[in-house]
């Protein structure tokens, strides 16, 4: 059991260094969602309602989760995959992979948010529930995502194949975390938002414990 | 199973049950609904149906990952085929009756984005699969995205709607059939026709999965 804890922590610190080693990627990531956030805003040229606020920030974050999470396998050299495969444990493998894209994807998120208020002003009335709809849902989809581009870099490594696989999957999780979000932005009363809430974890609890069962059969090859 | 005869015999019989009962058995007359409420045997049960099938699919997924053997595959495959089939055939047969009682053929409700969402997973589906030339790996990245897309979409087209309005009947405060006149009369054709359209799908499904396993004969002589 310690093994795997140190095996765990290790690879996600290795998943860290790898990034930062090579930070041209992170920077692309960066530049990727702001030029988004741009063209939305030279596309708009004024201030938008909540709802079309909400919608446009949940489909950005959604471009900006796939194009960050579909090189997560890709990146790997072929040495370094049969190093894994020979030595670690799939589950643990898929756990740290998913733990790193949902640090990357908050991080990425709060950017992409302050970016985004920053172009289109909007008084969201409970910063509290919206940061934690922003967690909650870079967590949902950093995990249906690495599943995913952990599919498809078994099919010849596709990239414009994450998309088409994890967008509708993504439909459950994205009604939910819009409508959530939404209701942060108005300020509706927290009692009145429990239910998504819970929707929204028992979503991601249920997406995590599905690629933990179901990545190592995807493993051996 | 797939070569006796008594299932399909009962397929037969129920769906001319259905046809007869459907077109000229007895009805409550109601307001809105009028003579459209015939198309429950035809639409609901189809969505009844696609269920079965994409239950199947799963269910094939995971013999597929545990045994290897791509009989499992192809049963997958075929009922997913024939899911989406009986997905498009309960849309539109849903179109023309939303059309008759809600006055469009589409409108925004939840029952109606799950459908979408669903045949738009399967779709997905079948790209996979067709983007991976290798038998057996196709059917085990298949089997895996398969199996997480049907949980994904359980809790679409079961948990979502239960949390919003809809129009269909016994949510968002529309009284249910059965509150009012489903009643025995109706009964009695509606469960006989979920099973004569259930049994009919399996039916053309195992025809499917038997000519694929002729053809795979032929190619191996």
């Amino acid at each position: 059991m310690n093994t795997t804890l140190h095996q765990y922590l290790r690879l996600v610190s290795h998943e860290v260094r790898l990034e930062f080693k090579n930070y041209h990627a992170l920077t692309s990531l960066l530049v990727y969602s702001l030029a988004t956030i741009f063209i939305a805003y030279i596309s708009y040229r004024q201030s938008l309602d909540p709802i079309t606020w909400n919608a446009l920030f949940w489909i950005i974050m959604l471009f900006a989760a796939t194009n960050a999470i579909a090189r997560s396998f890709i990146q790997e050299s072929r040495g370094l995959q049969l190093f894994h495969y020979t030595f670690l444990n799939p589950a643990v493998v898929i756990l740290a992979k998913t733990t790193y894209n949902i640090l990357l994807l908050s991080v990425l998120g709060f950017i992409n948010l302050s970016a985004f208020s920053l172009f289109f002003s909007l008084s969201i009335h409970d910063w509290g529930q919206f940061s934690l709809g922003l967690l909650l849902g870079s967590f949902g989809l950093s995990a249906v995502l690495t599943l995913v581009s952990g599919i498809v870099s078994k099919a010849h490594n596709q990239a414009a194949l994450v998309a088409i696989l994890g967008f509708p999957l993504l439909f459950p999780l994205l009604i939910t975390i819009i409508k959530f979000s939404g209701n942060a932005i108005q300020g509706v009363e927290w009692s009145l938002n429990q239910p998504n809430l819970y929707l929204l974890i028992a979503l991601n609890s249920i997406i995590v414990v599905l690629s933990f069962l179901l990545f190592p059969y995807l493993w051996r090859d | 199973m797939a070569r006796s005869w008594w299932w399909k015999i009962t397929a037969l019989v129920l769906l001319f049950y259905t046809y007869y009962e459907g077109f000229i058995g007895e009805i409550p007359r109601m307001p809105i609904l009028n003579e459209t409420i015939r198309n429950l045997y035809f639409h609901v049960t189809m969505w009844m149906a696609m269920l079965v099938l994409m239950i199947c699919n799963a269910f094939y997924g995971i013999l597929y990952l545990n045994k290897s053997d791509l009989y499992f595959d192809l049963v997958a495959d075929e009922s997913a085929r024939m899911a989406m089939v009986f997905g498009i055939a309960g849309l539109l047969t849903g179109m023309v009756w939303a059309n008759y009682t809600w006055g469009a053929p589409w409108v925004n409700d939840p029952q109606l984005n799950g459908t979408a969402a669903s045949l738009l997973i399967y779709a997905a589906y079948f790209i996979l699969r067709n983007a991976i030339p290798d038998d057996s790996k196709r059917a085990r990245l298949a089997a895996v995205y398969g199996i997480f897309a049907f949980v994904m979409m359980i809790v679409f087209i079961m948990v979502l709607p239960k949390m919003t309005d809809s129009l269909h009947p016994g949510k968002g405060g529309n009284p249910g059939f059965n509150k009012y006149d489903l009643d025995a009369n109706m009964r009695m054709v509606f469960y006989p026709a979920v099973i004569a359209w259930t049994l009919l799908g399996v039916w053309m499904m195992s025809l499917r999965v038997r000519i694929r396993r002729i053809e795979w004969k032929n190619e191996d002589q």
